[in-house]
């Protein structure tokens, strides 16, 4: 091979390097008018009244837009108006537009909008939202219009109940000797990427409707759309340029329906929505927060025998795509084990927080804490190795998951091998917990990982491959570019199959759903599988075209054409053939005349099999394959002041096939310091009306430069036999065990349990201190 | 030039930008960053914060780094602003792509001006003065590490002497006015 497994430079490099680049904030019109915001500043209040009178006299002001009138949306669950009505349900929630000529007047109109609050009692955790007496949140929750596969519980906080039931729970429990129970909480926290989220719309006087969003998902933008509002879907026409970050952030869909509101309201002009940092972090939807409960058994030797587990999810005040992820904690419920009595409830609760989008893991990252943490627990019950309790209980091919897949050597990666690499990696042997002397103690810790993706059944990737006269190739593909270099993966994958030069095959960054294949969305780790998938296809299906030109021309059975060196030949006479620039825009003949025309290369692709979630016990097939990995940290602990550095951080994932090494190791190590910052030390903070009191980036704080720790990043290559070369999914899978494997070296130093994030020296010093005086603070 | 205390008041001014004179038309309360973009359609310089936490809207003025969401417009005139767009093809940027020292790339105008800042301040940085200029930035998608490498090759190579941005001029930057000096 060529082409994979190269670290070619990025098809985007030049661009971004240069300031080139242009992303939905970037675009600017003459005619544009701006959209300002008016957020609640409660958690939880019903609108009293709203005075417009000063903001409607203003200079510029093309509109002011309140709630009512509008359709509630929801993408299981139908639950939320894209302006609040009569009542706010989280701090941040949007109560009022204002449209204006410039964002300067916009601005100022907004902030003369006067609001009178009646503040309502706050549901600030999920737990809270569980107890039988707490208010409620969504009183017409067993009205509200959703999609089948969701469960919402009429007369209590529960918007959806995944239920997993795996084997025999008495006959687990009675063949367990060791079993530990503990619990674990996580407040939301947020994405924090780079770019805020921006819309832009119009609508024309023929109806269509024209989005530039920065999302994940313009394919879904235009489906919802046209779903909510009434629109033919193929009027709603969604552009996405590059996108500034993602990580889950951008797959919910939400600016876009204000821009369209805004807009419509404005006689069809095109208006830009753009977040300010603040609103970015409050009114957009966060990265989900999880209390949970887990009960681990096994046998004296240390074989998983059964586990409980409860995972209430902090869905914020709307369910979106919280219900989702709720079920997608369900689906990889434990650590990647084999364990055959499974018990799990999963819950996506309303609180009064912001509501959720996926976060880089989809819920995994998440339950591993819990899981992974609850190992450790059991490890030091038991008086094992925590490494060797992993790897004899690591799930194998012939094992089932919690969803009752079977397994086989294409569907899960090796984790043995991933375990006995960061063994070697983390020089176990010398120790788990050394002393240095002068108050500071070295730790390591760690955490295996898994995940499939959990996209609906049905999710359809495709790829178009138009040829230019030279002979060279546009690459058209649904996949936005985020950061992650998906599409130079396709563009390594084309010019392999096409065998032609990389610089020949041209990638077209920009997304528009009217004339690019639709990539369902750019989540889940799915992108160079499917879109990859459809490449091969359409490689292969201009490949064929090309032969068949060649075999008219050159008067000789398609079968015995080769191709090669961007030309196609006959296979026993490489002299006698023709360049694909004679055959791009089909064949001229000498005298004139001409046959074909331009070859254009078609592929798609929809994953086999998947199945939804069986209501009652769970079973069903939610992805193709899971990549596995074994994560560790090592930190060094002050044991006087509780603070700590991590000094390293290691990954070993079994990628299936490398397919550009540096890409690979940018993305693990990418989600590793994700990671750690959400372990370490990210999450909202909130006070007793459920407001959020750091919506900043200097209060909430990612690593910065020098914070970070050195990197270590190894793959195993187990083929998925399906997929594109065998590669398997790994954008996500570098954050997956980071929290959990920072909890576990921190608590190992400082020798107590800290079942919560972000693992703060605060929160140390405070459980420190409550072992030190036999009294939990 | 008198500025009144009315903020929506527009003036004409000049700002020295890439080496090129522009005269544009300004609220004297807008931000160098937005009169970047949204007057002279500079995009490269990014909105992230509007708080001077991110530093992707990073320029350089006078050899320093600076960001243009904290700076006034009015506080531009007469200085030497060099915009990631009048940086083309130097070394920096060539070791960026090189070392994969970007991903998603929204900050990678300001991680490439506060580098190549540093570089033409300090050739040979020690390790802790190159810790303290690029923390002031934040990339949410790399580990840091390429970032680093990509800086520490030029470093190595010692190519960061000639690395001077097309077009600047050396500035006389220890001149100190007043904000209504530099107005006048």
């Amino acid at each position: 091979m060529v082409m994979i497994g190269k670290s070619v430079a990025r098809k985007d490099a030049w661009e971004k390097v240069t300031g080139q680049a242009k992303y939905t904030g970037d675009s600017q019109e003459g005619d544009m008018l701006y959209v300002e915001k008016v957020i609640s500043p409660y958690g939880h209040a019903l609108i009293k009244k709203i005075d417009l009178s000063r903001a409607r006299q203003l200079a510029g002001v093309k509109a002011v837009i309140t709630g009512g009138n509008l359709p509630l949306t929801g993408e299981e669950i139908r639950d939320r108006y894209p302006i609040a009505y009569k009542r706010v349900r989280y701090h941040g929630e949007v109560v009022a537009l204002v449209v204006a000529d410039t964002p300067k007047r916009a601005r100022q109109a907004a902030d003369t909008i006067h609001i009178t609050y009646a503040p309502l009692p706050v549901i600030n955790t999920p737990r809270q939202a569980l107890d039988p007496k707490a208010p409620l949140i969504h009183e017409d929750l067993g009205q509200y219009k959703k999609i089948s596969k969701v469960y919402p519980e009429q007369g209590t906080n529960i918007a959806n109940r995944t239920k997993i039931r795996k084997g025999n729970m008495l006959k687990g429990w009675s063949e367990s000797d060791v079993v530990v129970e503990e619990s674990y909480s996580l407040r939301p926290s947020d994405h924090a990427a780079m770019e805020t989220r921006c819309a832009l719309a119009s609508i024309r006087a023929d109806g269509k409707v024209f989005i530039t969003s920065s999302s994940q998902a313009p394919f879904m933008i235009k489906r919802l759309i046209s779903e909510y509002f009434g629109i033919d879907i193929g009027d709603v026409i969604v552009t996405t340029p590059l996108v500034g970050g993602g990580y889950g952030g951008k797959a919910s869909v939400q600016l876009e329906l204000l821009a369209y509101i805004a807009s419509r309201a404005s006689g069809g002009r095109l208006v830009k929505v753009q977040n300010t940092r603040e609103e970015d972090m409050l009114t957009s939807p966060c990265h989900i927060g999880l209390d949970a409960t887990i009960k681990l058994g096994c046998s004296q030797k240390g074989k998983l025998k059964a586990v409980k587990i409860l995972y209430l999810w902090d869905g914020g005040a709307y369910s979106d795509k919280a219900v989702s992820l709720s079920r997608a904690g369900a689906v990889d419920c434990t650590g990647p084990y084999q364990i055959e009595n499974v018990s799990c409830d999963s819950l996506c609760m309303y609180t009064n927080h912001p509501y959720a989008s996926p976060y880089r893991g989809y819920s995994h990252s998440e339950v591993l804490f819990a899981f992974e943490r609850t190992m450790d627990s059991l490890a030091n019950k038991l008086g094992m190795d925590p490494l060797e309790l992993r790897r004899m209980n690591a799930i194998l091919p012939g094992h089932t998951t919690p969803t009752q897949v079977l397994l086989n050597s294409s569907s899960v990666g090796n984790l043995p091998a991933c375990i006995h690499r960061l063994k070697k990696l983390m020089e176990w042997e010398k120790g788990q917990r050394i002393d240095l002397g002068n108050f500071k103690v070295k730790a390591k810790g760690i955490s295996c990982v898994w995940k499939t993706s959990t996209i609906d059944t049905n999710a359809s990737s495709g790829v178009i491959l138009i040829f230019n006269p030279d002979g060279s190739v546009n690459l058209v593909s649904g996949v936005i570019e985020i950061g992650t270099g998906s599409k130079t993966i396709l563009a390594q994958i084309v010019s392999e199959r096409l065998k032609i030069n990389l610089e020949k095959v041209k990638v077209q960054m920009k997304v528009n759903t009217q004339s690019t294949p639709e990539h369902w969305k750019t989540v889940a780790s799915r992108g160079t599988f499917m879109a990859g998938r459809a490449a091969l296809q359409a490689a292969d299906d201009a490949i064929s075209q090309l032969k068949h030109l060649a075999s008219c021309v050159l008067r000789a059975p398609v079968e015995d054409f080769e191709i090669g060196g961007e030309r196609v030949f006959l296979r026993d006479d490489p002299s006698k053939g023709l360049s694909y620039k004679e055959l791009a825009y089909g064949y001229t003949y000498p005298n004139g005349n001409a046959i074909g025309g331009q070859i254009i290369g078609r592929g798609h692709y929809v994953l086999r099999h998947l199945t939804p979630l069986n209501p009652e016990t769970g079973a069903g097939k939610p992805g193709p394959e899971w990549t596995v990995g074994a994560q560790g940290v090592e930190v060094e602990l002050d044991t006087r002041e509780y603070t700590y550095r991590i000094t390293k951080s290691i990954s070993v994932i079994d990628a299936g096939k490398v397919m550009n090494p540096k890409m690979a190791e940018g993305q693990i190590t990418g989600a590793m310091s994700m990671g750690l910052a959400f372990g370490g030390r990210e999450t909202f903070y909130f006070d007793d009306l459920g407001r959020v009191m750091n919506p900043q980036l200097r209060t909430y704080r990612p690593l910065r430069y020098g914070e970070n720790p050195e990197y270590v990043c190894e793959f195993i290559e187990t083929p998925q036999k399906d997929s594109p070369y065998g590669l398997r999914g790994l954008g996500e899978h570098g954050l997956l065990g980071m929290p959990a494997a920072l909890g576990n070296s921190l608590s190992l130093a400082a020798g107590v349990h800290l079942n919560e994030l972000p693992l703060l020296p605060e929160l140390i010093w405070r459980k420190r201190k409550g072992a030190d005086e036999g009294d939990l603070l | 030039m008198k500025i009144s205390k009315d903020t929506y008041q527009k003036i004409t001014i000049k700002l020295k930008i890439n080496g090129e004179i522009v005269e544009t038309d300004i609220h004297v309360s807008d931000l160098l960053l937005n009169v970047l973009r949204d007057k002279l359609g500079l995009t490269g310089a990014k909105p992230g914060c509007l708080n001077g936490d991110c530093g992707a809207c990073t320029v350089i003025m006078n050899q320093k780094p600076m960001k243009s969401c904290l700076l006034l417009a009015i506080e531009a005139i007469r200085e030497e602003i060099t915009t990631i767009e009048g940086l083309l093809n130097s070394t920096i940027q060539k070791e960026f792509v090189n070392h994969f020292a970007f991903q998603c790339g929204y900050c990678t105008p300001g991680f490439v001006m506060v580098s190549h800042a540093l570089l033409m301040n300090d050739p040979n940085p020690d390790k802790k003065t190159v810790i303290e200029w690029l923390s002031s930035n934040i990339c949410r998608c790399t580990g840091y590490q390429e970032i680093e490498k990509a800086l520490y090759s030029v470093i190595k190579g010692g190519n960061a002497c000639g690395l001077k941005p097309k077009n600047t001029v050396k500035s006389n930057g220890a001149k100190k006015t007043d904000e209504t000096g530099r107005l006048n």
